[in-house]
């Protein structure tokens, strides 16, 4: 189901929460909204799902409004943060909730409800704790007993809010990829906020930044990350150097081919270091530090104790041979103008 | 034990809740038995069958279920209340929940006679429209029951109310549930063992009340009379061990009673996952 936000305004006592936010989702993507905490977009997904109403604006769910509309009417499906599992319910009651609470003519009969959470349950991989409580289950058992809950409804619309948050980063990076796979299989709408840029990029097909209540950019993870939008942007994706002309003089950003009087993003990896004799080389080696396949290398300002950073393959800075104190020249590859 | 135990000072706490529990608790009820040792069997079931020792037995334990079932049922509503809206003058309300705890119960007793007795303020109220004598009948024992045992309710609940996961509700919701089946089947049955606890604490202080009880109940052998006023005549006609025999048969009975609100509180909590 295509999902469509127009003008939609939210506010929190006087603090704005959402500023006129304007979305179009065609069907069958996979999005995140990504921003700093505070940023209003978990405050957007509960207006998606109905569970805030907007102060202003419009959802229009396939094109059809569904703004006035209450959440269990609309057809999404939540997955909350911390769960939100029935406590007092078996896995298998709760993933048979949304069955059993169908009105009569609508409810699937028993028979079919067993076989249908069975389902679910193998989709992901835990029918064999199908007899046991939330409180006994890992969190990302939870978590994924959560989503087949979720999905038991058939929503045409999955929400997800911080659906890795409350997990540890091995489990995380498993159900990235499990999601991803998931939404591949079955293809259904799917929205999931994260304030985790790196996650945003793996698994999304689309990523909405969003930031003080408004949306900076949207596009595909490559778009926003060669082309961000704005200063924001480009700081919240990846690792960015700053080089303003307040901090830094143009003289020296001129030597290295950036303009002067203007803020240049630069990511690490569009550094390019080169071993120096010159006594005026424009930079420092301070540090360097092994992040698995690349090495960071951490450069200062010759004279001065402006720090910044260059990446580059392990290999790569072992045939450059260089070491702590050693000075180095700079070429830029590519950088960011605002 | 204190070897394997990780937790320090559990042979001193262990000792300081014995001695407290003997000094002020066991000590004294065993007294209680033994003094009622002091009747043969053929007494003791003499005092305790007596027609009008029976009848003041049924009329305590089912004046004091009425009260706590009516005192769970309004406290549940009050702790909603006072949980999940904002309202002015909400503090004060909230206060004025534990007055009970605070006011000498015999004040509480003749205030409700007054105002329910058949010329009171309320009292002429009832019988004008309904026929209906509060005060000097078991009635009048029952509405001074929930005065007395309502904040126990509300006190129970409360927190638990307070500490209640609402993003489940959201998700019940987002699952299509209304209203009516979110409170049926997410909130009721998570909010079971705390109720069953308040319900146990009502029971357990209504049984006992004395005080605001005898102003409001009339007294009338085979009608109004309850338990603790039985050992009180029998205490004031110098009977100490036929009113011993009375109290120890009632300390059985409600401690019964009681246990069995327990089991069945455990059995709600094994059933719902929380143990």
């Amino acid at each position: 189901m295509s999902i469509l936000l127009s003008n939609i305004s939210k506010k929190f006592g006087r603090f704005s929460a959402l500023n006129n936010i304007n979305l179009e989702i065609p069907e069958g993507e996979l999005v995140a909204l990504l921003g700093p905490s505070g940023c209003g977009k978990t405050t957007l997904l509960r207006i998606i799902a109905g569970l805030e109403r907007p102060d202003q604006g419009r959802v229009l769910l396939n094109g059809e409004d569904k703004t006035e509309q209450h959440v269990s009417h609309r057809g999404i499906g939540f997955v909350f943060q911390h769960y939100a599992l029935f406590r007092h319910m078996t896995v298998f009651d709760n993933v048979a909730f949304g069955l059993r609470v169908k009105p009569r003519r609508e409810r699937p009969g028993e028979h079919e409800i067993v076989k249908k959470v069975h389902a679910l349950l193998e989709l992901v991989q835990l029918d064999w704790l199908h007899d046991r409580y939330p409180d006994q289950l890992s969190g990302g058992q939870r978590q994924r007993i959560a989503l087949a809950r979720a999905l038991a409804v058939e929503p045409s619309v999955l929400l997800l809010d911080e659906p890795f948050g409350a997990l540890d980063a091995s489990v995380r990076k498993d159900l990235r990829q499990w999601l991803r796979n998931l939404h591949h299989e079955l293809n259904v709408t799917s929205i999931f906020v994260t304030h985790d840029q790196e996650e945003a990029m793996e698994v999304a097909s689309r990523v909405v930044v969003l930031n003080q209540g408004r949306i900076e950019q949207q596009g595909s993870p490559s778009d926003i990350y060669d082309h961000p939008a704005n200063a924001f942007v480009s700081r919240f994706i990846g690792q960015t150097n700053v080089f303003t002309p307040e901090q830094q003089d143009d003289a020296w950003l001129a030597t290295f081919g950036l303009q002067p009087g203007k803020t240049a993003h630069v990511r690490p990896h569009d550094i390019d270091i080169e071993k120096s004799s010159e006594q005026d080389a424009q930079a420092i080696l301070k540090d360097w530090q092994h992040l698995g396949a690349l090495i960071r290398v951490e450069l200062v300002k010759n004279g001065s104790n402006d720090r910044f950073y260059a990446e580059m393959p392990n290999e790569h800075f072992k045939r450059l041979q260089l070491d702590k104190g050693d000075k180095v020249s700079l070429r830029i590859r590519q950088a960011h103008w605002f | 034990m204190s070897q394997s135990n990780i937790m320090p000072g559990f042979r001193p706490t262990l000792a300081f809740t014995l001695l407290y529990l003997g000094l002020v608790v066991l000590i004294p009820l065993s007294t209680l038995v033994f003094k009622s040792f002091q009747l043969s069997w053929e007494d003791y079931l003499s005092v305790i069958t007596n027609d009008r020792v029976v009848a003041s037995f049924r009329v305590s334990f089912v004046t004091s279920l009425a009260a706590a079932a009516v005192a769970s049922l309004f406290g549940f509503i009050i702790a909603w209340v006072l949980v999940r809206y904002p309202f002015p003058g909400k503090r004060l309300f909230d206060a004025l929940i534990d007055l009970p705890f605070a006011l000498p119960t015999a004040v509480a007793g003749i205030v409700l006679a007054a105002i329910y007795q058949p010329n009171g303020y309320i009292g002429t109220l009832l019988t004008d429209m309904f026929g209906l004598q509060v005060a000097y009948k078991p009635l009048g024992i029952v509405v001074a029951l929930i005065f007395i045992s309502l904040p126990f309710f509300v006190r129970t609940v409360e927190p638990v109310l307070q500490e209640f996961d609402s993003t489940m509700e959201e998700a019940a919701s987002s699952l299509g549930a209304t209203r009516r089946q979110v409170f049926v089947r997410i909130i009721l049955p998570n909010l079971l063992p705390a109720s069953l606890t308040g319900f146990a604490l009502a029971f357990a202080r209504s049984v006992g009340e004395y005080g605001s009880v005898i102003f409001i109940a009339g007294n009338l052998p085979y009608v109004s009379e309850i338990v603790p006023l039985m050992i009180i005549t029998k205490l004031e006609q110098y009977e100490y061990a036929g009113a011993t025999a009375i109290a120890l048969t009632m300390l059985v009975i409600s401690f019964l009673l009681l246990l069995v609100i327990n089991l069945l509180q455990l059995w709600v909590r094994k059933r719902s996952g929380q143990l």
